[in-house]
């Protein structure tokens, strides 16, 4: 349901002002969202000092810094550096993106961090994606076949792997979901994009034989049709995907059954 | 606290199986509102400035009836229908189900107030 206001242990406080390392070089200011469930209190926006020329270029690279010469309890999760694991995503400059791939340059004044908006947070920068994953698990996420299986493999034609294209390249970073309102007010039920968008993925393979029940499972007021094509979806996606395309032909599919 | 697991939760009730005609139905009404609102608009236009015989006479007519009739049904319960999706979007439980009752008498109790006069009208 719509929230308008944050709960009284969500709101912010006035963090800490961290010392600028005396380091001499370029400086840049960090505001970074903090929260820790053992202490008990309520979150807050940190303020750190990043000495440019002793950093990498992207924003994980910033955050590597503060995590290893200032503040080792800052907590995020980060894994292959190259936009390929999905595990930085993260609210930028308030954009939902991967802070592997997302340069400093990018951002005019000071770089503002937060975790992914509307998920329960784990700690600082950390979401509790388990829904989510959940939500991904439930739209079956492999091949269904019922023929038996072939001798040698499954074929499919150039034509039908290019369909996949612009679909299997999602990470699953959670980017897009948590910037859909959509989402916010209704993510208990709604899927979402990126499930949506890896629905469409089993959906269209050639090689996938459940269609039928593929889009029997979609066909609810909540679980697809919460998608009102808002497109924060696409705006947002790291990977310049495009979940709403994806949503609008499982909804083109859905009337094409009926009419 | 309840031990279900996540994969529960994210299944819930599982698909209701409707959706899609609520779609398709918004899709057509829009499409067609969009087509006779506008001539509905002209028509109805032509009569501003005149006196109150004149405005029921260009109601009675026929072809102008029957237009008027059309966008009284299709204009509320499309209006029923998208504030029906805007109900879901904000509300939960029983406030949601309470208001998609009202919307939907407040419409059809709107067309049928709004064919009687047009019926007194025209007839």
């Amino acid at each position: 349901m719509v929230q308008l206001t944050l709960p009284k242990n969500s709101r912010m406080v006035t963090g800490k002002t961290w010392p600028k390392p005396e380091t001499g070089g370029t400086m840049r200011k960090f505001q970074i969202y903090r929260w820790n469930p053992d202490d008990g209190n309520n979150p807050r926006v940190d303020t750190y000092f990043v000495d440019l020329d002793d950093c990498g270029p992207m924003v994980l690279d910033a955050l590597i810094y503060i995590k290893t010469k200032i503040d080792p309890t800052l907590t995020f999760r980060r894994s292959c550096r190259e936009g390929i694991c999905g595990s930085c995503a993260m609210n930028i400059d308030g954009i939902n993106t991967l802070a592997c791939i997302y340069g400093m340059d990018e951002i005019k004044g000071d770089v503002k961090i937060y975790p992914l908006p509307h998920m329960p947070v784990v700690k600082d920068l950390i979401p509790d994606l388990t829904h989510f994953y959940a939500q991904h698990a439930s739209i079956m996420p492999w091949l269904e076949t019922k023929t038996n299986r072939p001798a040698k493999e499954w074929r499919q034609s150039i034509e039908d792997r290019e369909k996949l294209d612009g679909l299997y390249e999602c990470v699953m970073c959670a980017s897009c979901s948590t910037s859909c309102p959509s989402y916010w007010w209704n993510g208990d039920k709604y899927l979402g994009p990126a499930a949506l968008l890896h629905a469409y993925r089993w959906i269209i393979d050639s090689r996938d034989e459940a269609t039928g029940e593929r889009l029997d499972d979609l066909e609810d007021p909540f679980k697809l049709y919460r998608c009102h094509t808002i497109m924060n979806c696409t705006k947002t996606c790291p990977k310049g995907l495009n979940p709403a395309k994806a949503i609008a032909e499982i909804k083109k599919m859905m009337v094409e059954r009926h009419v | 606290m309840r031990y279900l697991t996540a994969r529960k939760r994210a299944e819930g009730k599982g698909a209701s199986g409707t959706g899609t005609e609520h779609f398709w139905y918004m899709k057509m009404s829009g499409v067609g509102l969009a087509l006779i609102i506008p001539v509905f608009l002209v028509a109805f236009g032509r009569t501003l400035g005149a006196d109150r015989a004149g405005v029921l006479d260009s109601l009675a007519h026929p072809a102008m009836a029957i237009l008027t009739a059309l966008v009284l049904f299709f204009g509320l319960r499309h209006f029923a229908a998208g504030a029906q999706t805007m109900i879901e979007d904000y509300t939960h439980g029983s406030t949601r189900r309470g208001l998609i009752i009202a919307v939907t008498v407040l419409s059809y109790g709107m067309i049928a107030t709004g064919l009687f006069a047009l019926a007194k009208i025209a007839l």
